[in-house]
C-alpha cells in the first residue's frame, strides 16, 4: 500500500505554530477563502459531501460525521433552535492534537464551525475547551473576536445571509465533560454528569434543543474537504477509514511529536518517519496503546505492521480512538503503566453510577497490589470478572474505558502478572484458591 | 472525593471574605461571559464566574486564589442560582481550589504518558526543593499537586505552573525552573529543550517550508 502523505495534502499546515495564528496569516494559508461560496453549496449538499468524504468522527468513537449532522431537525424554530457544540475538552491521556489546532490554526476550526453549523441549521456553536488549556482558550477567544470583527461570523456571516454565533466556553478540569451529554450538562452550568440516552442530543440536547456534539478535528477538516472535494479526502486511507489524521506519538520513541499523516499508515512507518524510531531499537518495543488510554494495549509483534485506522486496530482487539499512540519499550513496568490509568479513571469517575464509582477504585486498588505481586493468582480472574461487570453497566463509556486497559493487560501480559505474584511469594507458584 | 481538601474554618473565612464583590473590571468580564448564553440561561456562566472569582481572590492574596464559601455565595447571587448548585460545581471540577494555595501552583502531570517519560523525576525534583504533594511550602511560595493528563503528551513530562505549561522536563530542568521562579527570575514557557512546540526534536519531518515562511500550499493542489 502506497501511503506517503505530501505536504500539499496536509490540512493543518501551521500545526507546529512556526507562523502566526492570526486571521491575516491564516487567510494567506487558505482559511476563509470565499467561504460564502462554500455556504452557497447548500445545507443538504454540504452534508452529502461530508458523508461522501467518508469522514468519521475524530474524537474517538469514529461515527460518520455527515450522518450525525443529518439527524438534526431540518426546520428548527426560533424558540427551539439547533445548536452545534464543539468538543475541545481534550483530556484523554495521550491526546494532544486539538490543542495544536486551537493554538496554532484556530481559524480552521472557526470556519469549520460556521460551515458545520450552517449545514445542520444551528444558530450558534459553543466551543467547550478544557479549563487547563488557558493559553489555548485565550488564542481561541481572540481568533473568534477577529472573525466577528471581519464579519466572518455573527450576523450575516461571510455575507451569506445566515446569522451564526460562535462562543467559547471554558471547562474547569473534568475528563468526563468530554462525554457529549456530560458536556451539555456542564454547559448548562451543572456538574458534568452524563445523561441517560435516549433522548439523544440531536433530539434534546443543550437547553433541551437539538444539539450535535463534534470533535475539534472533525469540524476543522470540513472547510478543506469542501474546497478539495469528497474524493480527495477519500483518496487517503483504506475503505471505510478515509482521510488524513493527526497522530500524537508519546512515550518511548526517540522524538515524540504530533503529526498529520494519511489514515491507515502502518505503525512502523509512522514511527520511523516521524518519531525517530523506538528508543533502543525495534527489538526493544514492548507494547503500544494505539488510541489513547481508553483502548486496550497491543503487544509489539501484533502492532508492527498494523494499519493505523479504525478497522485495522479494531481487528487487533484495540481501537484508533483519538490516534494518541502511547509507545512502551521493554523498560516499562507494564502493570504500573496500566495501574496508573486505573488511578486516572478512579479520579475522573463522576460518581453517578455505582459500578463505575465503586468499581474504578476497587480495580485500581487490586491493580496496585498486582503491581507488587501482593495478590493471589486467582485475583487476576476476579479482577477480569469485575471489569466485565463494570463494562456496559454504566450510563456512559467511562466504565468501559476503565475496564478495557485492564482487560488488555490481562489478555496479553498475564504471565508477567503471575511472575510477580510468584516472585513476591518467594518464587513459589501458589495454587488458585478454591 | 476522599482526597478532597479540608475547607478552612468558617467563622474566620466569613470575617475575611464576607464582603467579597467583583471589582468593576472583573464585573465587566463577568457580564461578557453571561452575554454568551441565551436569556434565562445565565447559570451557564457559573464556571466562568467561579474562575473570575478565584482569580480575584488570588489577586487580593498574592496567590493563585481559592473559593471561600462567601465568595461562592456571591457568585450564586450574581447568577440567581441556589448556593448549593454553585457549591456542587465548585467541588466537582478540579481547577477550583477549595483551600488556599501558594503563589505558584505547581501541577505535575503524573498520568501514564508523562510517567513513561519521567514524571517521577519531575516529582522528585519538586520534593528536592521542599515541595510536598497536596501542601504549600512554609514561605507560601509553592503548592504542589499531582494532576491527571493535561493534554501535552507529545511534550511529556510536563508541569503546569499557574497559567503556563513547562514541557519536556528533566530532574535538572525542573529544579532550575523552580529556582528561577523562587528568585523571581524570568522563565521560558513551553518546551525546556531546543524544540518548537510538538514538532519532533531536531526538526520537522513534514511541512518544512513552514519553519521559515507562511507557505501557501494551495498552488500545489491538483
Amino acid at each position: 500500500m502506497e501511503v506517503s502523505l505530501q505536504d500539499k495534502d496536509r490540512i493543518f499546515t501551521n500545526l507546529y505554530g512556526f507562523q502566526p495564528w492570526t486571521l491575516d496569516a491564516a487567510k494567506k494559508r487558505g482559511c476563509w477563502d470565499n467561504t460564502k461560496k462554500l455556504l452557497a453549496t447548500g445545507q443538504d449538499e454540504i452534508i452529502e459531501i461530508i458523508k461522501a468524504s467518508g469522514l468519521r468522527g475524530r474524537g474517538g468513537a469514529g461515527f460518520p460525521t455527515g450522518m450525525k449532522w443529518s439527524f438534526m431537525p431540518k426546520a428548527p424554530t426560533p424558540e427551539r433552535p439547533n445548536f452545534l457544540v464543539i468538543n475541545a475538552d481534550e483530556s484523554e491521556p495521550g491526546s494532544c492534537k486539538d490543542r495544536e489546532i486551537i493554538r496554532h490554526d484556530p481559524h480552521r476550526l472557526i470556519e469549520g464551525a460556521l460551515i458545520a453549523g450552517f449545514a445542520m441549521r444551528a444558530r450558534a456553536a459553543y466551543i467547550y475547551i478544557r479549563g487547563e488549556f488557558i493559553y489555548e482558550a485565550k488564542v481561541l477567544q481572540a481568533a473568534v473576536e477577529e472573525a466577528y470583527a471581519a464579519g466572518l461570523v455573527g450576523k450575516n456571516a461571510c455575507k451569506s445571509g445566515y446569522d451564526f454565533d460562535v462562543f467559547v466556553h471554558r471547562g474547569a478540569g473534568a475528563y468526563i465533560c468530554g462525554e457529549e451529554t456530560a458536556m451539555i450538562e456542564s454547559l448548562e452550568g451543572k456538574k458534568g454528569q452524563p445523561r441517560l440516552k435516549p433522548p439523544f442530543p440531536a433530539g434534546a440536547g443543550l437547553y433541551g434543543c437539538p444539539t450535535t456534539v463534534n470533535n475539534v478535528e472533525s469540524i476543522a477538516v470540513t472547510p478543506t474537504i469542501l474546497r478539495r472535494g469528497a474524493d480527495w479526502f477519500k483518496s487517503f486511507g483504506r475503505e471505510g477509514n478515509a482521510g488524513t489524521k493527526l497522530f500524537q506519538i508519546s512515550g518511548h520513541v526517540n522524538t515524540p511529536c504530533t503529526v498529520e499523516e494519511s489514515m491507515s499508515i502502518p505503525f512502523k512507518e509512522l514511527i520511523e518517519k516521524h518519531a525517530g524510531g523506538i528508543r533502543g531499537g525495534w527489538d526493544n518495543l514492548l507494547a503500544v496503546i494505539p488510541g489513547g488510554s481508553s483502548v486496550p494495549l497491543v503487544p509489539a509483534a501484533q502492532i508492527m505492521d498494523a494499519p493505523m485506522d479504525f478497522d485495522g486496530l479494531k481487528a487487533l482487539g484495540s481501537g484508533l480512538g483519538t490516534a494518541a499512540v502511547i509507545v512502551m519499550d521493554k523498560s516499562t513496568d507494564i502493570v504500573r503503566a496500566i495501574s496508573r490509568l486505573s488511578y486516572f479513571y478512579k479520579h475522573e469517575s463522576c460518581g453517578q453510577c455505582t459500578p463505575c464509582r465503586e468499581g474504578t477504585g476497587w480495580m485500581w486498588r487490586v491493580m496496585e497490589r498486582l503491581r507488587e505481586g501482593k495478590a493471589d493468582v486467582s485475583e487476576i480472574d476476579t479482577l477480569f470478572e469485575v471489569t466485565k461487570q463494570v463494562e456496559g453497566h454504566t450510563i456512559c463509556a467511562l466504565g468501559d474505558a476503565a475496564a478495557w486497559p485492564i482487560q488488555g493487560l490481562i489478555r496479553h501480559f498475564r504471565p508477567e502478572m503471575e511472575r510477580r505474584i510468584a516472585e513476591a511469594n518467594g518464587g513459589q507458584m501458589l495454587e488458585a484458591a478454591e | 472525593m476522599a482526597d478532597a481538601v479540608q475547607i478552612p474554618d468558617e467563622a474566620e473565612v466569613r470575617a475575611r471574605w464576607g464582603s467579597f464583590a467583583f471589582t468593576p473590571a472583573v464585573m465587566e468580564k463577568a457580564q461578557t461571559i453571561i452575554a454568551r448564553y441565551p436569556a434565562g440561561r445565565q447559570a451557564s456562566a457559573v464556571m466562568g464566574l467561579l474562575d473570575l472569582a478565584q482569580r480575584q481572590v488570588g489577586e487580593e492574596t498574592n496567590t493563585q486564589g481559592w473559593l471561600p464559601v462567601p465568595v461562592i455565595e456571591y457568585v450564586a447571587a450574581q447568577l440567581d442560582m441556589p448556593y448549593m448548585r454553585v457549591y456542587e460545581v465548585a467541588t466537582f471540577y478540579t481547577m477550583y481550589n477549595m483551600a488556599p494555595v501558594g503563589k505558584f501552583h505547581v501541577q505535575v502531570c503524573g498520568t501514564t504518558p508523562c510517567m513513561l517519560r519521567g514524571s517521577d523525576d519531575v516529582l522528585a525534583a519538586c520534593k528536592s526543593k521542599g515541595l510536598v504533594k497536596g501542601g504549600t511550602t512554609a514561605d507560601g511560595l509553592f503548592t504542589l499537586n499531582e494532576v491527571e493528563c493535561l493534554g501535552a503528551c507529545a511534550n511529556a513530562p510536563m508541569v503546569q505552573i499557574n497559567d503556563d505549561n513547562f514541557e519536556d522536563l528533566t530532574f535538572d530542568s525542573t529544579v532550575a525552573l523552580l529556582d528561577a521562579l523562587a528568585a523571581g527570575k524570568p522563565v521560558k514557557i513551553g518546551p525546556q529543550i531546543d524544540r518548537q512546540t510538538s514538532c519532533p526534536e531536531g526538526g520537522a519531518t513534514s511541512l518544512k517550508e513552514m519553519a521559515t515562511a507562511n507557505h501557501d500550499y494551495r498552488g500545489e493542489w491538483k
